[in-house]
């Protein structure tokens, strides 16, 4: 076995894919800002402890899609979602849900990092605190730890946890939101293109660290970077003007895409 | 010819200087005008610029300066008599020579006579063309008043002609100067420059200006009363300034005053802040674009309304309503029905104040609210936060130094408000901390000492200038403050 290359394990594991539990179901979604419709009728399943890519040309819907997996769309007073998302069989959309409860299990990290203008510190605590995860400074010292050594920022920043979060440099400050989601303890984590904004070095750690948080979290992940979807994913998504084009194991979809389009934009013939 | 005849030549020989310099322009590119160095268009302003500019200016400073040598001329030409009688009989004399000028001038040439031959009384041939005077007039005012009139006609002739050979000279020198590579453009942006300049200058020194008239009389002031007693006084009591005393006897202490313009405003802020920054929250984050459209502009108009109208509203309205409820409150508790806030108080004050102020404050913070990035928004929403508790923790902490920088400009505005303190808080100047009583303000006590008959030269009235310029460093200091907080604040989401 240990002579298996990490490649082949990698292989070994996602061979097993058809395997793995859906997470969130998506039936039927379809998402309306104002008269215009984004989304079409939808329909994708998100496996547990799977890093899924969303990848399509600008304005093709995923990162609505992704927005309306912990109800982010609600903040836009125009947007208004039908059919049905589940996460662990809960309707998502149900009256009953509350949402700020949603939210804490399907964190998100945005597209430019936004790191609150606090204390790195207070950064990450900022959650716990919220939903009263830890309630003594011990606690929150273990939380701080614990979400920046997962965040693969602890060693960078450990003497300077009182120091503003938004001095860092901006892959610090992408991997400090993401420490900060990690934080609450979500149970899927939400990236809207997380390295749109990086250089390709910080890329490079904050993909690394996606890498990692897999074995404990499923990850959805926007991205324009074919080579990152690549690197990154085990299941890819593909959209196209609103509608889902092909949903596909990653190295399928990259090597031997079902549908046409799919193939175009990998060969960067659109997009 | 009149001064807006001559200025309207001006803009003739301007405009003509204009299309001169247009077609010399376009002249001498022969035929191909991207030979030019500046469009035609450029060397047609530059050479009525050449036209207009210095013609006005000359014409500008020989309407100020010629009145000053005429006047001159005809003082040294007044009777002795006259002249030994000291400055003020001199001044007078020369009024009234100016007012037989001036009705001279509306007299036809018969009355003329008559009047210069003393056949006919001066005042009733003046009268009958409605200018008056004040007295029978003597001869001597008769002769001076033709020596100005001709002073003055004489000076006009030549102005008028000076002016005009100005322009044209203007004209013709810029026009020898254009051709091809000449530079129009670069030198009309430098007259746009230099007008821009001008404008901002005079904003500039109009308040330069002002401070130091105030500042002047306020020296005044304090030749007469020292600073100590005006800054550490704890009395308020000016007196009357009676004619000819001269008297220093008032006494002239700023201290109660500023604690009721201070007490006044804390208590309009106490009112104003919670209810500004609520309504500025719900404005910037709850409210839907409709009724953000509608309810915002409506508490905007809150801010149009004439001060006094508050005042007015304090004064018969609010006072009233205060001074009986708190008598039915006093009846209900010890059965005594005399009430304990008066119709006058610096509660009134201040609530009507108050009220005054939300939309400032709602205002201002609203747009310093919703400068906060989004995106710190959505990170909050995004970790399961509440919309209240990222408005607490994220949204506020981040607007706070803006916020505090608008609550101090909304303060500069209570310590200087006028009109309703006038109407609603009291006269009555004392230190005391009971807002059921009347208190009165800096602003107050400028408006009381200024109004009624009186002399510009006792320290009853210059005190005004002196209380002015204290509220002015107070407001200046306030206002400056709160401009480098929000500077500061800006500079972090940019």
């Amino acid at each position: 076995m240990n002579m298996m290359s990490e490649a082949a394990v990698e292989k070994a594991l996602d061979q097993k894919m058809n395997t793995v539990p859906f997470k969130m179901i998506g039936k039927d979604v379809s998402v309306y800002y104002g008269e215009k419709r984004a989304l079409f009728d939808v329909n994708l399943n998100v496996r547990e402890n799977t890093v899924t890519a969303l990848i399509g040309p600008s304005g093709c819907g995923k990162s609505t899609f992704l927005r309306t997996l912990n109800r982010m769309n609600d903040t836009i007073d125009s947007c208004r979602v039908t059919g049905k998302i589940t996460l662990d069989d809960g309707d998502i959309y149900d009256p009953s849900i509350d949402v700020v409860e949603l939210r804490a299990r399907v964190g998100m990290v945005f597209q430019k990092p936004n790191p609150f203008p606090k204390s790195i510190y207070e950064n990450v605590t900022y959650g716990p605190k919220i939903h009263g995860l830890a309630r003594t400074k011990a606690e929150l010292d273990q939380v701080v730890e614990s979400s920046l050594q997962k965040a693969g920022l602890w060693n960078e920043v450990k003497d300077r946890l009182h120091e503003s979060g938004t001095g860092l440099s901006g892959g610090q400050q992408q991997r400090l939101c993401i420490a900060r989601a990690v934080a609450v303890s979500p149970e899927v984590i939400l990236m809207d293109e997380p390295c749109s904004a990086l250089d390709p070095i910080a890329t490079a750690k904050v993909e690394e660290l996606i890498h990692e948080l897999r074995t404990n979290y499923t990850i959805v992940i926007v991205t324009h970077s074919m080579q990152q979807a690549a690197r990154v994913s085990q299941r890819t998504a593909m959209f196209h003007l609103g509608n889902l084009v092909e949903e596909n194991d990653t190295d399928k979809m990259f090597t031997n895409p079902d549908d046409q389009r799919t193939q175009d934009y990998i060969m960067g013939r659109f997009g | 010819m009149s001064t807006s005849l001559i200025l309207l030549i001006i803009l003739i020989v301007g405009l003509a200087a204009y299309f001169a310099g247009r077609a010399r322009a376009t002249a001498s590119s022969k035929g191909k005008l991207s030979a030019l160095h500046s469009l035609p268009g450029y060397h047609g302003v530059y050479v009525a610029i050449w036209a207009v500019l210095p013609a006005a200016f000359v014409l500008a400073i020989w309407l100020l300066a010629s009145p000053f040598f005429i006047e001159n001329s005809v003082r040294s030409a007044l009777p002795d008599t006259v002249k030994s009688q000291g400055t003020a009989t001199i001044e007078l004399m020369l009024g009234q020579v100016m007012q037989v000028a001036n009705g001279l001038k509306r007299l036809n040439s018969d009355e003329l006579a008559a009047v210069t031959s003393g056949s006919s009384n001066l005042r009733d041939a003046l009268a009958a063309k409605g200018v008056p005077m004040a007295n029978a007039g003597e001869p001597y005012m008769v002769e001076a008043a033709q020596h100005y009139n001709s002073l003055r006609d004489g000076s006009r002739w030549v102005m008028s002609v000076a002016v005009l050979i100005i322009a044209i000279a203007g004209a013709v020198f810029a026009i020898r100067g254009i051709s091809a590579p000449f530079r129009a453009r670069n030198r009309v942006e430098r007259v746009m420059l230099g007008t821009l300049l001008v404008a901002s200058s005079i904003a500039i020194l109009t308040t330069v200006g002002i401070v130091g008239s105030m500042l002047s009389e306020a020296i005044r002031f304090f030749q007469s009363v020292s600073p100590s007693t005006f800054f550490f006084g704890t009395v308020w009591d000016p007196r009357f300034s009676a004619a000819g005393s001269g008297g220093t006897e008032g006494q002239f202490g700023l201290l109660p005053l500023l604690a009721g313009t201070l007490y006044i405003a804390f208590v309009a802020m106490l009112f104003a802040v919670p209810v500004g920054l609520f309504a500025a929250i719900y404005m910037a984050e709850y409210a839907k674009p409709v009724v953000r459209g509608i309810a915002k502009p409506l508490l905007e108009i809150l801010a149009g309304i004439p001060t006094i109208v508050y005042g007015f509203f304090a004064l018969v309205t609010v006072g009233p309503f205060l001074r009986d409820i708190s008598a039915q409150l006093n009846g209900l508790v010890t059965g005594n029905y005399v009430n304990f806030i008066q119709a006058q108080s610096v509660l009134t004050a201040g609530l009507v104040m108050g009220i005054m102020l939300i939309p400032f404050v709602s205002s201002l913070s609203d747009d310093i609210i919703t400068q906060v990035p989004r995106s710190l928004r959505d990170g909050s929403l995004g970790l399961g936060a509440t919309r209240s508790e990222t408005i607490k923790r994220v949204i506020l902490p981040a607007a706070l130094p803006g916020i505090v920088g608008a609550l101090l400009l909304t303060a500069s505005r209570a310590v200087g408000e006028t009109m309703i303190v006038v109407l609603a808080a009291g006269v009555a100047a004392r230190m005391q901390l009971n807002p059921f009583e009347a208190m009165t303000t800096v602003t107050v006590k400028i408006v009381n000492q200024l109004t009624g008959d009186l002399e510009f030269n006792s320290p009853q009235t210059l005190v005004a200038f002196a209380l002015g310029i204290t509220l002015f460093a107070i407001t200046l200091c306030l206002n400056i403050y709160a401009l480098y907080i929000v500077r500061k604040y800006r500079e972090q989401y940019e």
